[in-house]
């Protein structure tokens, strides 16, 4: 019964947080139109979203948010100087296949997203049986490198939070 | 006075890193490689216009205001899936599955192959 109301308890909730934030005013009025859309929103979304993703460690989300703001403010530099920099003879481009280790289809999605937001990598393909990535780099004299740095600094991290 | 200073300095860093974006759109050779400008226009560029946003209405205007982490997070949410379906459509049309990397796995890429289907018959 309370999983047909809240198929996304989570979900729920970020609703009627960010209904308040837009409104940018806590008043009674709004907060029961959030929670109206915090319920009415999940349910009528639960038919293509089944499954229900499990935070095994919701704090480490913290920790995540805070590695992947700081990568995208350091690679964002790294990428304007080849931008600027680099004639585009000397630009290497590669495709790297990351092998995955994450089975949970959000958490997949969260690294695939991670990946695109970090400059310099974008994820272009997920394989048929969702078992690896096909990520673009935008240049690198080290292909393998990048594999282990996504493996090992971010799908590390979300098999913490997600498995 | 160092509020307006910083405030200003957010806005230059937002938009050196809008303008070498856009710049990198123009002079990368192709389509992959122009898709990577765009995501970094839309992280630390915005990024930091966003921040100087909040901070003006923080220091100079006295009050909090929360709607730019709201245009942080639904840019953060969209500026990959946008990537991604542009990354897609390039793949189908112009390249050739011979020319991308085995996916080390018993299927190949999805835009080529149907997913498995499990737990199926028996």
């Amino acid at each position: 019964m309370v999983k047909r109301i809240f198929p996304h308890p989570l979900l729920s909730l970020t609703l009627v947080i960010v209904w308040i934030v837009l409104v940018n005013k806590v008043t009674l009025g709004n907060l029961l139109l959030g929670g109206f859309l915090g319920i009415a929103v999940p349910i009528l979304t639960s038919a293509y979203w089944p499954g229900r993703p499990r935070l095994k460690r919701p704090w480490r989300t913290l920790d995540y948010v805070a590695v992947v703001v700081w990568d995208i403010i350091v690679a964002n530099v790294e990428v304007a100087v080849i931008v600027l920099f680099k004639p585009n003879a000397k630009i290497r481009s590669h495709w790297v296949t990351i092998p995955l280790d994450l089975t949970s289809p959000e958490a997949i999605t969260v690294l695939a997203g991670t990946i695109t937001l970090t400059p310099g990598t974008l994820t272009a393909l997920l394989s048929a049986d969702g078992g690896s990535l096909l990520v673009h780099c935008l240049h690198t004299d080290d292909p393998e490198e990048i594999r282990d740095t996504i493996k090992s600094r971010y799908e590390r991290r979300l098999m913490e939070i997600f498995q | 006075m160092l509020a307006e200073i910083v405030i200003s300095a957010f806005l230059v860093i937002g938009g050196i890193f809008g303008l070498v974006g856009s710049y990198g759109l123009l002079k990368l050779r192709d389509c992959m490689q122009r898709l990577h400008a765009p995501t970094k226009a839309s992280t630390v560029g915005v990024g930091s216009v966003l921040i100087a946003s909040m901070l003006y209405f923080l220091l100079v205007k006295g009050q909090v205001s929360f709607h730019e982490v709201m245009i942080t997070l639904f840019l953060f949410l969209t500026a990959p899936i946008t990537a991604h379906f542009m990354a897609q459509v390039h793949v189908r049309l112009r390249e050739r599955e011979d020319d991308l990397p085995e996916t080390d796995r018993d299927f190949g890429w999805s835009i080529y192959e149907d997913p498995p289907v499990y737990g199926d018959g028996d």
